[in-house]
């Protein structure tokens, strides 16, 4: 395989891009959630609307590159009319092969988006529900566990180089 | 896996196209096109070191283009090596001196904000127990000569500090500098990457009292795949390239003849009416910059302003958006620029250079590199005008950061 990395996109995410789709915040959202940080340069909203088991809307916002935006826009098409625990089982390569393929140095904004739903799902659990089902893990997923990794980073770059965040 | 040419398809080919990214590449105006190419089948296409009629042809273009170069930098003696870009006569600069005078020194000098292809091989000396110690900048990017002064010591063996900083445009001032290192020690030798300095200020090695200096043909408008070092005379390298040797014996391989041919027209062309074309650079440049200040609101200017910013060079920091997508936003639109936002890096850090000078991280994230060129004109910068303030809005109505930003503002009036 090529070790060449271009910083090329498909023609989707460059659509998405240009036009995204359910973009913007969601006054009524049942449920919200950010992952990642501005200092990384990458920051996602989620909105959730949610009416029982269902999620019956979902909007976003994005701080970041083409690739972020595209991901953050498609999650929210893909988890329309999914129930919670279809959402859940979302990965992040779900993701990627919905904008038909990603950069390999890209494949971050796809697990970021990833990272922001399960939060916002987790959060509908422990702050509106108050229960938690089965098949919601206790501990953090592999894809929240990254969005915090790197929120995490950042706090460490600042200290090594001296920056003030 | 993805295919570029579906996403130039999708991409399409905007109406209007203002390129303003010549930092990383350039473009090269027909009349250099035209000086390179007989020299791929008309004449000289031979290898410039071998005796027959084609070979001499070749080796003519290299001497000119040589003389040509020596006379703009001020060069009476010493040696130019070509190089195939400024890259490769960075490294021959750094490790060449170092390994030159690796039993008697070990300590080598640099800023903070010099190009990669200072800091990398730099760094890659230090497994081998030299010893890299980076000068940092002040929040315009200069070094300060007391500073520098402290540093040096009888271990340091060089100094490398490039002319003018290829992201935000400081004009260091070499001679001051210079000066301070060979006054408290004449035999540590002075580097400076001259790249982005070339075409844009004068350059006078005898004068700065420089020992190593760096060109490259691109950054002036020439063909890419050229690069020289001048090399003052009695200074020792050791070369770091080895191979079949063809005019020069600090650099092996057949040198590249019909970009050199190139390199030299282009020179002909930055050098005749020289502070007609600086001028005009400067025009552009500060159009830019007011129209955009004037435009945009929260935008920061990176680097100095005035006569100490490179006639060519503007960068700014849109907040609240990333780099990246500015880019690709303003490509749709047929502007061309760079970021140095960690998005459209292989190492997805920020611009070294952006923090050195003492901004944030996010505030790197969203800086944008335009370079201006003579062969603009003030109705390319007001498309670029008409077009940005509409980009960088897209954008921030994407981005939750401006909301928030704005409301932690409404927050803290109210309190």
């Amino acid at each position: 395989m090529s070790t060449r990395t271009p910083l090329i996109y498909t023609p989707k995410i460059l659509d998405l891009f240009r036009n995204p789709r359910n973009l913007g915040r969601m006054e009524d959202a049942t449920v919200s959630s950010q992952a990642g940080s501005p200092a990384c340069g990458d920051v996602i909203t989620i909105y959730l609307k949610i009416d029982g088991e269902k999620i019956t809307d979902a909007s976003f916002e994005s701080y970041g590159c083409a690739a972020n935006i595209a991901a953050a826009s498609i999650i929210t098409e893909m988890v329309r009319n999914k129930t919670l625990k279809e959402a859940w089982s979302i990965t992040w390569e779900d993701v990627t092969n919905e904008l038909g393929g990603l950069p390999s140095i890209k494949y971050h904004c796809s697990i970021l988006a990833v990272g922001g739903l399960k939060r916002a799902i987790r959060k509908y659990f422990e702050e509106v529900r108050r229960e938690r089902p089965e098949w919601l893990p206790e501990n953090l997923s592999k894809e929240e566990r990254q969005a915090l990794e790197e929120e995490e980073l950042i706090e460490k770059i600042y200290r090594k180089y001296g920056v003030a965040p | 896996m993805v295919k570029v040419s579906e996403f130039l398809k999708e991409h399409g080919k905007p109406p209007r196209e203002v390129y303003l990214d010549h930092e990383n590449c350039g473009w090269v105006p027909p009349e250099v096109v035209e000086a390179m190419l007989p020299y791929f089948n008309k004449k000289g296409y031979g290898h410039p070191s071998i005796t027959n009629l084609p070979g001499w042809e070749a080796y003519e273009v290299i001497e000119s283009t040589i003389e040509k170069i020596n006379k703009s930098i001020n060069a009476r003696d010493g040696e130019l090596v070509l190089t195939h870009n400024g890259t490769e006569a960075n490294n021959l600069a750094i490790i060449g001196s170092a390994l030159a005078r690796s039993k008697e020194r070990n300590k080598i000098i640099i800023s903070a904000i010099e190009h990669v292809s200072i800091i990398f091989p730099a760094r890659s000396l230090e497994e081998n127990g030299y010893r890299v110690v980076m000068i940092p900048v002040d929040k315009e990017g200069f070094v300060d000569p007391y500073m520098l002064s402290t540093l040096i010591d009888n271990e340091t063996l060089m100094v490398s500090i490039q002319m003018v900083n290829h992201e935000i445009g400081t004009i260091q001032n070499i001679k001051e500098l210079v000066e301070t290192v060979k006054d408290k020690d004449d035999r540590i030798i002075f580097h400076t990457d001259a790249v982005d300095a070339y075409g844009r200020i004068n350059i006078d090695v005898e004068e700065l009292g420089i020992d190593l200096l760096t060109l490259s043909s691109h950054k002036i408008h020439g063909p890419r795949g050229v690069g020289a070092l001048y090399v003052r005379e009695g200074l020792k390298l050791k070369p770091i390239m080895h191979g079949a040797l063809s005019t020069q014996k600090m650099w092996p391989s057949v040198e590249n003849v019909p970009a050199i041919a190139g390199f030299s027209r282009a020179i002909d062309l930055a050098f005749t009416n020289f502070e007609d074309n600086v001028e005009k650079m400067k025009m552009l440049r500060d159009m830019l910059i007011e129209g955009i200040l004037e435009e945009v609101p929260e935008v920061l200017l990176n680097g100095p302003t005035g006569e100490k910013r490179a006639p060519d060079n503007v960068n700014m920091s849109f907040l609240h958006v990333e780099g990246e997508s500015i880019t690709v936003e303003l490509s749709l639109r047929g502007i061309y620029v760079s970021s140095g936002s960690a998005c459209t890096s292989r190492v997805l850090e920020p611009s070294h250079v952006i923090l050195a000078i003492g901004r944030k991280y996010e505030e790197a994230h969203g800086s944008i590199l335009f370079k201006t060129s003579r062969y603009q004109k003030v109705e390319d910068i007001d498309y670029v005008l008409s077009q940005v303030p509409a980009a960088i809005e897209r954008l921030r109505t994407i981005s939750p950061l401006v909301r928030e930003s704005r409301g932690i503002l409404k927050k803290m009036v109210g309190t």
